[in-house]
């Protein structure tokens, strides 16, 4: 997804120096929409509901400079034994600068061994990233990491 | 640091005769050259490294099935010349692009299938940076995944590779910026948050980050002397052929790796 | 054409634990983006993906807008009898696509 970053600037700079063009859509975006961190507390608590967010037991593995924002590689891990009785029933990620708040959701359960999920994600902009955990127990665990989103160097001004 | 007149011609002369062409003044030394490979995180290189999970594969598997599918009034796939792609087109990639006798000058790889398509199976060009054709590109390069970049060693494609290195080497654009500007005098620093690499293109198609797509070597190209503010040539264009030929030389002796994943 | 890539291990022990990797072409468009005279280009991603074992359902996702294009998804599962994987993808304008793979478990 395109960032954010002076959407005008990359329309004039792309329309200023291009020859001929693929016969596709130019595409650009004009001013998306954008979560907040009130946005992001709110899809939080719809997963929560009132329970308080612990931190601790969830590690998020994402590079801290990313290469490009279009894809992200991302990791996220819950320290439990994944028994029958104490498991990881599901994690919950969020950020707080894309469109939307909710990144995705990865429903677990006792048969799954190990509390881990990696996935390819899409950041806007720098930008806080939050993994939450719910356990068998009822509660809930969280971790959050800050990544660093750059707008790649040379990049096309049509797709 | 242009090249003067005389140097130019003896190094034309100095490049038919032995297979390796003599570096340019600012050429990065053969013992230097970094695949983009080595430039990316571990992340990145992760995702190239796991056939699963590198997404230019799934352009390989379109392409093996297109191999295998009769096309044009001819009614011919791939294969039934060329049979098992993993035999015959061993090595193919690694010495793209090649001299085409009829045309008279150099043709890449997209074109090669196209010329294919119309002389052998009497089929319809694939559009440039079509599914299909990043498909079958895509597929009949990795079959040369692992092997050296080894671009044909006739005098015949010398001239070219020359012009090649003059856009290379030229300022140009609003910017007054050459390729070498960067790639060579600068390919261990950063424009703004991305490393510059050293343009040794040995991973095409690519899965770029960027585009979330397989693209080709020539996409890659148009992006990037529009990025310097240049006029970019057309696909097919055969000065974008030539600039893709010198490349090509300059990686010589490099592993390709196709599907290569790159930001 | 190829869809979709699947790596499960081929064999394993009881009780090991096995990760499963899988890859899904789709273009995963944000429904954020727009043309250059202004249209909205419409959402059309994966919203979920479930994988099944032996019928029964072992891990599920839903996929936002924020998942990258050709969305991957790797999770983990306990090895415990032989048997069929089954996964699905389902996604907006009736996107629906499936794979399968077998494990042999000694």
């Amino acid at each position: 997804m395109r960032k954010r970053l002076a959407p005008t600037r990359r329309r004039f700079l792309g329309l200023a120096g291009s020859a001929a063009t693929i016969s596709v859509i130019p595409i650009v975006s004009l001013h998306p929409a954008e979560a907040t961190p009130e946005t992001m507390a709110a899809a939080i608590r719809t997963v929560v509901g009132g329970a308080v967010v612990q931190t601790g037991k969830v590690k998020l593995d994402i590079p801290p400079l990313v290469e490009n924002g279009n894809t992200v590689p991302m990791t996220v891990s819950v320290t439990s034994p994944m028994s029958a009785d104490d498991y990881v029933k599901s994690i919950h990620v969020f950020n707080e600068k894309n469109p939307q708040p909710n990144m995705g959701n990865f429903y677990l359960g006792p048969k799954a061994g190990r509390a881990q999920i990696s996935t390819r994600v899409r950041l806007a902009d720098s930008q806080k990233i939050i993994a939450i955990a719910r356990l068998s127990d009822g509660s809930f665990w969280s971790v959050s990491a800050d990544v660093v989103v750059t707008l790649a160097a040379c990049t096309e001004e049509v797709m | 640091m242009k090249l003067t007149g005389t140097i130019n011609v003896v190094a034309l002369l100095v490049a038919a005769a032995m297979a390796i062409p003599p570096l340019a003044a600012t050429e990065i030394p053969p013992n230097e050259r970094r695949s983009g490979y080595t430039f990316m995180a571990p992340d990145t290189q992760a995702i190239q490294d796991d056939d699963t999970a590198n997404p230019g594969m799934l352009w390989v598997l379109d392409g093996e099935a297109l191999w295998k599918r009769k096309a044009g009034a001819a009614g011919k796939a791939c294969a039934d010349c060329h049979n098992d792609a993993s035999a015959t087109m061993k090595g193919v990639a690694a010495r793209y692009p090649a001299f085409d006798k009829v045309l008279g000058r150099p043709v890449n790889l997209e074109q090669r299938v196209n010329l294919c398509r119309a002389r052998h199976q009497e089929a319809s060009p694939l559009a440039y940076e079509s599914r299909d054709l990043l498909a079958l590109t895509a597929f009949v390069a990795e079959q040369s995944r692992g092997m050296a970049i080894a671009p044909d060693a006739t005098s015949e494609l010398a001239p070219f590779v020359a012009k090649g290195r003059d856009f290379f080497m030229r300022r140009q654009g609003q910017l007054n910026l050459g390729c070498t500007n960067c790639h060579d005098d600068n390919w261990d620093k950063h424009l703004a948050g991305s490393a510059v690499t050293q343009a040794l293109p040995t991973g095409y198609p690519i899965y770029r980050l960027e585009w979330q797509s397989v693209g080709s070597l020539q996409r890659r190209l148009r992006n990037c002397i529009t990025g310097m503010r240049a006029q970019s040539y057309d696909y097919g264009a055969p000065g974008l052929v030539e600039l893709e030929l010198y490349l090509m030389s300059r990686a010589q002796g490099m592993p390709i790796e196709t599907p290569a994943v790159r930001p | 054409m190829a869809s979709a890539l699947i790596n499960v291990p081929k064999k394993a022990k009881r009780g090991d634990i096995i990760e499963i990797k899988t890859l899904m072409s789709h273009i995963m468009e944000t429904g954020y983006r727009h043309t250059a005279s202004g249209q909205l280009v419409p959402r059309d991603i994966i919203t979920s993906f479930a994988c099944r074992f032996n019928g029964a359902e072992i891990f599920r996702a839903d996929l936002f807008p924020a998942i990258a294009a050709n969305p991957f998804v790797s999770f983990f599962t306990v090895a415990t009898e032989s048997g069929k994987f089954d996964f699905e993808w389902i996604g907006d304008n009736g996107f629906t696509e499936t794979a399968s793979a077998t494990i042999a478990v000694e």
